[in-house]
């Protein structure tokens, strides 16, 4: 069975650039990934991937149509213990304290640190292990 | 011992009250008689001769009259032309060889205008003249009437110390003197004067007659000062509306400037994002080079695999450049962007997809404020309708008047969150675009203080605020409202409940617009 991390963003490029990152490890099987162009998409992707495997979410805040700060509770509804770190170029307190108010695991600024992401990653891999 | 005017008791009566109290030397006379006497019908003869004379006498008088308000309304705002013509007419028809005007400023009398007075005696009344105790006209400033000094000589020769009544006999040559004051509500404005080198007094008709010509002097000279008055005041006046034009002018570029600052931020930001995938892929690609290397040295690859291998990364880096390029050309055409909204002018009209149009507000202004103030926070709700399609439209103004609205929007849900303290708040501002067939419409609504109905008429006037003083030009809602009215010829309409919320509600019709305008001729 595999492991799925769910990537939302708008940026259509944002996926190339995650496979390539993640280039590695997408080829060894550690994990997969999918990615959503919009919030209610990756709603729809988070309902449908059986609930140990999804280990971690991963979201841009804004976005058209409906923002990640949107999606979070009802992604938590949904699925009450699955980790979602939010993506943003804001990192302000006001923005981290509502992030966690929502029930989200993180916030990582951008432009993502990839190593950052990657010891995020690894770690939730370890507890889902 | 006393002189009297040759005009009846009433008048003696009242000089002898007035001036001879003193010692008789002067005579005081009102011009209120009329010089009527009593006639025997054998008389008959002088009294035709005395009534052709009055006539004639009448008819110079009315074209004195006649001229002089000639002269007062050919030079508006000048005394001089009016004060000769006064002087000129009241000395010859009251038989004045010569004598003066001179106007008084509450202090000083100074001279004006003059005939026939011999040269020292002009330089001596030149002024600044203020009279003093023993000078006769010191009498005219407290208000006397009027006055007559039957001779001047004998004045002199009673007061030796007193130098005016010395130097007018002297200087002037003058025995018979009259002082008519430019009186009017209790205020003196000057003097005429009239002489006579031989001591003969005025008639109390004589004297009427200068009072009517002193009467027409102060009503020029108050003529006059109105005109100055006028002058100065729309001197000041067209004064205040040029500093209010160039104030205006200013305001408006500051709008604009700060509309661009608003502009910039969000667009900094929008840049962001394509740099930086242009610095992720190409991070990338160094790694993938790397990579290549080490299939190229490792012994544990067969050719086949070697091959796969590469032709993978081959792909992938070809996939990046273009990336990188693509990503680098988006940067481009947002500096471009914003170097047209800097620039002066609307751009040019064309036809621009609604929706995107939108958006892109939305995501500048929210960009914008998130720059201005870090602490900034809103949920941004989008409405569009998918078949709301292209509009001909200025894209640049267009934006700028969304942004204000939204950028308002922004400020009144903030406000009404710093306001109630109420946690539970949360600011949210909606875009929704609608299509109407031949026209679309597109409503901002903030759910922030609302407008109170007091002020709702007044939110699209020039330099309206509610902003506190150096926070806002309250020129942004009324650029807006020319964009969209005058520019575009759509309408712009504004719903609202105090306390819950502001929706403002813009339509534009999808063509026609090139027919009526050329394009960026609205500036």
């Amino acid at each position: 069975m595999s492991t799925y991390i769910v990537v939302v963003d708008d940026e259509p490029d944002v996926e190339s650039m995650f496979r390539q990152q993640f280039r590695r490890e997408l080829k060894s099987g550690r994990f997969v990934m999918e990615f959503a162009l919009s919030a209610p998409t990756a709603l729809e992707r988070v309902k449908a991937i059986p609930d140990p495997s999804l280990i971690l979410i991963l979201s841009d805040i804004n976005m058209p149509e409906m923002t990640g700060l949107e999606m979070l509770p009802k992604v938590k509804a949904e699925r009450p213990n699955i980790p979602v770190i939010m993506i943003t170029a804001y990192g302000d307190e006001a923005t981290r304290k509502k992030v966690a108010e929502l029930g989200a695991a993180g916030l990582l600024p951008k432009p993502i640190d990839f190593s950052l992401l990657r010891r995020e990653i690894d770690s939730r891999l370890e507890q889902a292990a | 011992m006393a002189r009297t005017s040759k005009t009846g008791k009433k008048t003696k009566a009242k000089a002898r009250k007035a001036g001879q109290a003193k010692g008789g030397k002067t005579t005081k006379t009102k011009g209120d008689a009329t010089g009527r006497r009593t006639h025997s019908a054998a008389d008959q003869e002088t009294e035709v001769t005395r009534l052709k004379r009055e006539l004639k006498e009448a008819l110079e008088q009315q074209e004195a009259t006649a001229e002089i308000l000639r002269v007062i309304s050919a030079s508006p705002g000048e005394l001089g032309p009016i004060f000769d013509v006064i002087l000129r007419k009241a000395h010859d028809l009251c038989g004045a060889p010569f004598g003066a005007l001179l106007p008084y400023d509450g202090e000083f009398f100074r001279l004006a205008v003059q005939r026939n007075l011999p040269p020292a005696w002009a330089e001596w009344v030149r002024g600044p003249l203020r009279p003093g105790p023993k000078h006769p006209l010191s009498r005219v400033v407290k208000g006397e009437g009027p006055l007559q000094i039957a001779d001047l000589r004998e004045l002199a020769d009673r007061d030796p110390d007193a130098p005016m009544p010395r130097a007018g006999v002297d200087l002037g040559g003058i025995r018979t003197l009259l002082y008519v004051p430019l009186r009017k509500d209790d205020v003196l404005f000057g003097v005429i004067t009239a002489y006579r080198k031989e001591v003969s007094l005025f008639t109390n008709q004589q004297i009427a007659l200068l009072q009517t010509f002193a009467d027409q002097a102060v009503i020029a000279i108050e003529n006059t000062r109105l005109l100055t008055e006028l002058r100065q005041r729309t001197n000041d006046l067209s004064k205040s509306l040029n500093d209010l034009r160039t104030a205006q002018d200013r305001l408006v570029q500051t709008q604009k400037l700060a509309s661009l600052g608003q502009l910039t931020a969000g667009i900094a930001h929008e840049i962001k994002n394509p740099l930086n995938f242009v610095n992720n892929f190409s991070a990338l690609s160094a790694e993938l080079v790397d990579e290549m290397t080490d299939v190229f040295q490792d012994p544990a690859l067969d050719e086949d695999s070697r091959r796969k291998e590469l032709d993978e990364i081959r792909e992938l880096l070809k996939g990046n450049l273009d990336k990188v390029v693509q990503h680098g050309k988006r940067a481009d055409s947002i500096v471009k962007n914003m170097l047209l909204h800097s620039r002066e002018g609307s751009g040019e009209l064309r036809a621009a997809d609604i929706n995107s149009l939108v958006e892109e507000s939305l995501n500048l202004a929210y960009h914008g404020a998130r720059a201005e103030k870090s602490g900034f926070n809103i949920t941004l709700q989008r409405k569009f309708d998918a078949s709301a399609g292209e509009v001909e439209l200025f894209p640049q103004e267009i934006t700028r008047a969304l942004l204000n609205l939204i950028s308002n929007g922004f400020y009144a849900a903030t406000k009404r969150k710093a306001e109630n303290r109420d946690a539970e708040f949360e600011p949210i501002l909606s875009a929704t675009t609608r299509n109407l067939g031949a026209s679309i419409e597109m409503r901002i609504r903030d759910n922030g203080t609302g407008i109170p109905a007091e002020l709702k008429d007044k939110i699209f006037n020039p330099f309206f605020t509610t902003k506190p003083a150096g926070e806002g030009t309250g020129l942004g809602l009324s650029m807006t409202h020319d964009i969209i009215v005058k520019q575009h010829g759509g309408s712009i309409d504004v719903v609202t409940e105090p306390g819950e919320f502001t929706e403002f509600i813009v339509t534009l019709r999808r063509k026609g617009l090139a027919e009526q305008k050329n394009p960026g001729e609205n500036k």
